[in-house]
């Protein structure tokens, strides 16, 4: 019993890393098309049918460029820093349910590494390790434009935190549960059970955390590429500049999972049609990350933090109180 | 003799107060106080202008409206006044080359690219034996092709002429205009600097020797 479940798990764990990677390959093809079609461009058409061995193209690139340490870089945490923001994206991941439980080969396959009953403080604070990764890259790289995008990275990251933390209570206090399965079944009842419907405040400042957390376009100031190059991936080559790219593309994929199960529903009862609808979520919010950097100005470091601290912070105290004293 | 005086009309761009497109945009000042702030935000946040930008784009996407142009498969067209490669056009009448070898255009080539070399053929007549361009040196400036009294060396449409290095020769016979394209009549005039305007029949009353 013991070693099928370890056996289990590890194939379970290579399942998703295979996906999760292949999948941020895609997101790039994707990113790139829908970026394209909405500025009336065609995007990658060359390589391949549609482009779509643009990704192909992309990993033997990377894996084959040489891998440059410069000079005045502080080499060890210049080479461990892209691996945390990877790792951390990956690592989250453990406690999220991708699908429903299904029956394999008679055998019934629970799609989520572990069912923690703290997962979804598990996942928070594993995303807020991923802030090391810019940070000490940030900080190794011996260029003052890394520096300062590791000194926006610490900002943004902890005022959102904060957020984070603050809107997601509130369904928390519903549920009375920390598992994302819990949530799920709290909302089988179908389309109206959704907890989108009675913490629409909460959703909303969660869905804008997203934004900062996982570096995209409105808040994407951690890494902007017209006022400080490419931040922290200004020195970065090759697959470690590789690994910034997964663990931000894997990081878009997971919180589009998180925010579908705790807001709208998740897998719902578990059925075939509910699993789809688990996936046309997390394909929503997906593009509307894309959609987002197609459409939207990025916000000045100074009103990010005016942003989160003067604005969403409170309203999500506010949001906890009243949820609390309806709850009463 | 009657000479007609040409003017021609400019766009008056002046800013002047009357007869003006121009006005002063309309932008109120920026709050102080912090209610004023506060209102601003309230405002800024509820008026939906982040929606307007979002359903731009996606209106976009679904028209599908696609400018790209495909460059090595698809080219944009260009005006017949462009000034890329050199051409050597030929006579019409007995598809011999216009060039006579006078050499001006070597003269007035500032960037001295241009390399010309005459002879005295059979006929006792003056003939190009050399002539090249360094396109790697030439800043297609036009005038060798205003310059030319025959019409003869003008600017081409041919705009691909990347090369590995930086001396990069052209020769007459290369810009010469093929035998069987001058037979099939399909040689282009040029348009740009120095060729001959498109009413210059009814503009000039005599040659200009006549002066």
């Amino acid at each position: 019993m013991e070693t099928a479940y370890l056996i289990e798990t590890v194939i379970k764990i290579v399942v998703i890393l295979l996906i999760f990677s292949a999948l941020a390959g895609i997101g790039t093809y994707f990113e790139r098309k829908v970026l394209a079609f909405m500025q009336r461009r065609l995007g990658p058409v060359n390589v391949g049918p549609f482009g779509l061995l643009q990704v192909a193209a992309d990993g033997i690139k990377l894996f084959t460029k040489e891998d440059i340490v410069p000079t005045n870089v502080v080499a060890r945490i210049f080479k461990i820093a892209p691996v945390i923001t990877a790792a951390t994206a990956f690592m989250a991941a453990a406690a999220i349910p991708f699908l429903p439980s299904f029956t394999l080969f008679g055998y019934e396959v629970h799609p989520i590494v572990a069912d923690i009953n703290i997962g979804i403080l598990y996942i928070l604070g594993i995303m807020g390790v991923g802030l090391y990764g810019p940070l000490l890259g940030g900080m190794a790289s011996a260029n003052k434009f890394s520096l300062l995008s590791a000194a926006r990275g610490a900002a943004v990251f902890i005022s959102y935190e904060v957020v984070t933390g603050l809107s997601i209570l509130a369904p928390i206090m519903m549920v009375g549960s920390l598992s994302l399965i819990d949530f799920n079944e709290y909302q089988a009842g179908g389309f109206t059970s959704w907890i989108l419907w009675s913490q629409p405040v909460a959703f909303l400042l969660f869905w804008i955390a997203a934004f900062a957390e996982t570096g995209r376009t409105p808040f994407h100031l951690i890494a902007n590429d017209h006022e400080i190059i490419d931040g922290f991936g200004t020195e970065y080559s090759g697959m470690r500049w590789g690994l910034f790219f997964i663990g931000e593309y894997a990081n878009m994929f997971f919180i589009s999972f998180v925010i579908s199960i705790i807001f709208l529903g998740g897998y719902g009862d578990g059925s075939f049609l509910g699993a789809i609808g688990l996936l046309l979520k997390v394909a929503f919010f997906f593009f509307f990350f894309l959609w987002t950097r197609a459409a939207w100005p990025d916000v000045r470091p100074d009103q990010l933090m005016w942003l989160c601290w003067k604005v969403l912070m409170p309203i999500a105290v506010i949001n906890i109180v009243i949820t609390g004293i309806v709850m009463m | 003799m009657h000479n007609e005086h040409i003017e021609e009309h400019f766009n008056n761009r002046n800013v002047t107060e009357l007869d003006s497109n121009y006005y002063m945009v309309d932008i109120a000042d920026y709050p102080t106080d912090g209610w004023g702030k506060f209102k601003r935000v309230v405002k800024r946040s509820f008026r939906g202008e982040l929606f307007v930008g979002l359903w731009v784009v996606l209106r976009e996407m679904i028209k599908f409206d696609v400018h790209t142009v495909q460059y090595p498969a698809e080219k944009m067209p260009i005006g017949p006044r462009y000034r890329a490669v050199h051409e050597m056009k030929r006579l019409w009448e007995s598809d011999a080359e216009r060039c006579i070898g006078c050499g001006l255009c070597e003269k007035i080539c500032i960037s001295n690219c241009i390399r010309i070399d005459t002879k005295i053929d059979e006929n006792s007549r003056k003939e190009v034996s050399e002539y090249s361009i360094n396109l790697g040196r030439c800043i297609f400036c036009g005038y060798c092709a205003e310059v030319c009294p025959e019409l003869a060396i003008t600017h081409g449409g041919e705009y691909e002429n990347a090369s590995d290095q930086r001396e990069h020769f052209i020769m007459f016979e290369d810009m010469l205009t093929p035998l069987d394209k001058m037979k099939a009549g399909t040689q282009l005039e040029f348009e740009g600097f120095g060729a001959i305007t498109p009413h210059e029949d009814e503009r000039v009353k005599k040659t200009p020797l006549a002066y």
